[in-house]
This record gives structure tokens, C-alpha cells and sequence, in this order.
């Protein structure tokens, strides 16, 4: 059971992750940063995560409550899965 | 004015009353008296006084800019809600006369006007920074200006402290991270130490841009974490939700990394503004003291018209 739901994860970041690395406004390669890597630092605009925040609602088919639309939740790609699976567990 | 009771509206009316403000049919766009005008001619000296020290570089836009320049600094992305393009009529004789037909039964003409080049400037600032970097590299001390233009921002409202056509007057300072953010909070003290030498309550809070849509939620959470934006506030048209007179923002590396702003060494600049919503402040002294100016407190009387 455990090992299906790290599986599911790992699935859910390999989606997230080619999310960004189809984004040309990002100044680095997705590649090359952990998950718990900090993405503003890394150099991630503001804008490039609202548009990064738009394509995951697109990708998951699910809407970010205004809570969630915070500089925190968008920080890693660990955080950004954090939110994605509790947006999904609420839903299923 | 009974300040107890005021409302945007009431506001408004009793502008129009004492004619201090003149009605033109738009919400947001009025006449002003030859009084305001004054109010803001002074105001406009008091912040120069103020300034001067620092000895900025005074350039003065018009309140039209570069379309091409709006759309690189990156406005649409932020505020396309509040951005004004300036259309005109280019074609033919037959177009014309299609053109006035269309106008006389009260169908939508708009359409046989084009976009040209230019966009009403939405604040001060934003036909500085291509004019800077077409100057070369900023030398290692940074660079000062001050900017004084009328801004246009597509939001009609019968509160007459949210205008579509205002007068901004800036200071901008380009620079290192550390000689902005010290620009920035010398202004925080000296915006604050003006108005209340005006005999007007204030106070200075974090803040954030009404950027668009649900991305600009985020886009205003990230400015209120960082620290980016904070607003100098005095109660105009309501107490509850006092009104935005100045502003003092710091941009990061936005417009330096935008325009290619760089020291000679390379490295890309920083830029911080401060913002002064000169109708703004006219209206909240016309609010608290009065719309007689002779009655004004003599405090703010002296600091205005004595100095």
C-alpha cells in the first residue's frame, strides 16, 4: 500500500516537474534542482510562478483555494506537490 | 465637511459644491479649480524642498509614452485591467464616411480606429528606465530622478480619490540593493514627517498592487511577504479604508533585469520608488481642513504657503 502511494507521488512530481520544464521564462534547468530546492532562489519570477500555478491547475484539473496562493506553496517542487495532493485527496 | 459621515460620494457632491471640482460626464476624470490647482502647486514646492538635498536629475514625460515600452516593462501582465491604448482613425475617405454613419445610428464606431504608438503612462516611472539604459552603464553611486507626470488608469469611480487621469510626481532611484532600500526608507521617514507637518492623520502600512485576476492574488501575497510595497494612508473618502497618498516601493532587480540596467562591473541594477498621488493629498487636506483654504489650520497654512 505504502509503495503505491510513493509511486503515486513520484508520478505527480515527474508531472510537475515537466510542467516547468516546458516554461521558457525560467532562467534554470528543472533538471538540476532537488525537489526541496528553492525556486526563487533559483530564480523564479513572481510571474513565472503565477504561470506555472496556471498550467498545474490545468494539468491536475483543479483550482487553488486563495489560502493556497501564497509564495510558500509555489517555494519547491515538494511544496507544490504537498498542496497538489491535498487539492486531490479533498476532491476524490 | 462633517468627517464623521463622509462617504465617497458625499465626498464627491461637496467637491462639486464648492466647486473645487468640476463634473465632465466621466467618473474619474474632472476639472479643477484654480484653488486645487494652487493646493497642489505648493504641495508640489514642498516636496522639491524636501528633495532637493538629494539632488535628482528632473525629467518631465507626457502623460503618453511608448506603446512598444508599456509592453516590455511587463504592465500587461500585471495590470491589463487598468492599461489605456490610444486608438485612431487611419483610413480612407470611405472609411470616414462609413465611420460617421456608424456613429450616427449609434453603432459601435470604435472598430475603424487602430491601436497606435502610444499608451497613456500608468505611473511615472514607466518611460524612465528605457531612457536610462539607453544612456550606458550606471555609474558605481547610482542614479536619482524625479518624475512628475499625469497617469492614466482604467478604473472609473465616483470616489474622487480614485481618479482615471492624476498627477504623480516620483523620485526613482537606481542603484545597488542597499543604496535603494536606504532611498526608500528615508522617504518612509520624510513622507510621513510632511504629512503630519499638514495637520493630516496618517499612517504607513505594508501593501500590495491590485495586480490581476488570480494570479495576482499571488503575485500580491509575494509583495506583502517581501516587503516590496508600502503605503502612506489617510483617511479621504472613508475611515475604514484609507486612501493611498504615497507610496514607496522597491522593484528587486524587475525593471534592471526588464531594460538591461547594469553597473559598468555587469552586475544588474536595482530600482526603489516613492510616489506621491498629488490629488490625492490635495483631497485629503481639502477633506480634513476644509474648502476654504484661508481657514486652513495655520500649521498647514505656514508649511504650505509661508515656507
Amino acid at each position: 500500500m505504502r509503495l503505491v502511494k510513493l509511486e503515486a507521488r513520484r508520478k505527480m512530481i515527474d508531472r510537475i516537474r515537466s510542467l516547468f520544464a516546458r516554461n521558457d521564462a525560467l532562467p534554470f534547468d528543472i533538471e538540476k534542482l532537488s525537489d526541496q530546492d528553492n525556486l526563487y532562489d533559483a530564480g523564479m519570477t513572481s510571474f513565472a510562478s503565477v504561470q506555472i500555478m496556471l498550467a498545474i491547475e490545468e494539468e491536475f484539473d483543479t483550482e487553488f483555494p486563495e489560502r493556497m496562493l501564497t509564495r510558500r506553496t509555489f517555494a519547491s517542487v515538494a511544496n507544490i506537490a504537498e498542496a497538489v495532493s491535498q487539492l486531490t485527496e479533498q476532491s476524490n | 465637511m462633517d468627517t464623521a459621515t463622509i462617504t465617497a460620494k458625499s465626498l464627491l457632491d461637496s467637491l462639486f459644491d464648492n466647486d473645487i471640482l468640476f463634473e465632465t460626464g466621466v467618473d474619474g476624470l474632472y476639472g479643477r479649480s484654480g484653488v486645487f490647482e494652487e493646493v497642489i502647486e505648493r504641495f508640489q514646492r514642498l516636496v522639491t524642498r524636501l528633495g532637493a538635498p538629494d539632488k535628482a536629475t528632473a525629467i518631465h514625460f507626457p502623460p503618453g509614452m511608448s506603446r512598444a515600452t508599456l509592453e516590455k516593462s511587463g504592465y500587461m501582465k500585471s495590470f491589463p485591467q487598468l492599461a489605456g491604448c490610444v486608438h485612431s482613425f487611419s483610413g480612407n475617405e470611405r472609411d470616414h464616411a462609413k465611420l460617421l454613419g456608424m456613429m450616427a445610428a449609434g453603432e459601435d464606431w470604435t472598430e475603424l480606429q487602430q491601436a497606435t504608438e502610444v499608451a497613456l503612462t500608468p505611473a511615472a516611472c514607466y518611460p524612465l528606465y528605457p531612457t536610462v539604459a539607453a544612456r550606458g552603464p550606471v555609474p558605481d553611486e547610482g542614479l536619482l530622478f524625479e518624475l512628475s507626470s499625469y497617469c492614466f488608469r482604467h478604473e472609473p469611480s465616483q470616489d474622487p480619490a480614485r481618479m482615471q487621469l492624476f498627477r504623480m510626481r516620483e523620485f526613482v532611484r537606481i542603484g545597488t540593493s542597499d543604496q535603494v532600500r536606504a532611498f526608500r526608507e528615508s522617504w518612509l521617514e520624510r513622507g510621513k514627517a510632511m504629512i503630519e507637518s499638514l495637520g493630516l492623520p496618517c499612517e504607513v502600512d505594508v501593501a500590495n498592487d491590485p495586480f490581476f485576476g488570480r494570479g495576482g492574488k499571488m503575485m500580491a501575497n509575494n509583495q506583502r511577504d517581501q516587503g516590496l510595497k508600502f503605503e502612506l494612508l489617510i483617511p479621504v473618502s472613508s475611515v475604514e479604508k484609507p486612501t493611498a497618498c504615497l507610496s514607496f516601493n522597491y522593484h528587486q532587480d524587475h525593471f534592471g533585469q526588464t531594460w538591461g540596467l547594469k553597473f559598468a562591473d555587469g552586475s544588474l541594477c536595482h530600482s526603489a520608488c516613492v510616489g506621491f498621488g498629488l490629488e490625492r493629498v490635495a483631497l485629503a487636506l481639502f477633506r480634513h481642513h476644509g474648502p476654504d483654504v484661508a481657514a486652513w489650520p495655520a500649521a498647514a497654512r505656514a508649511v504650505l504657503w509661508e515656507a
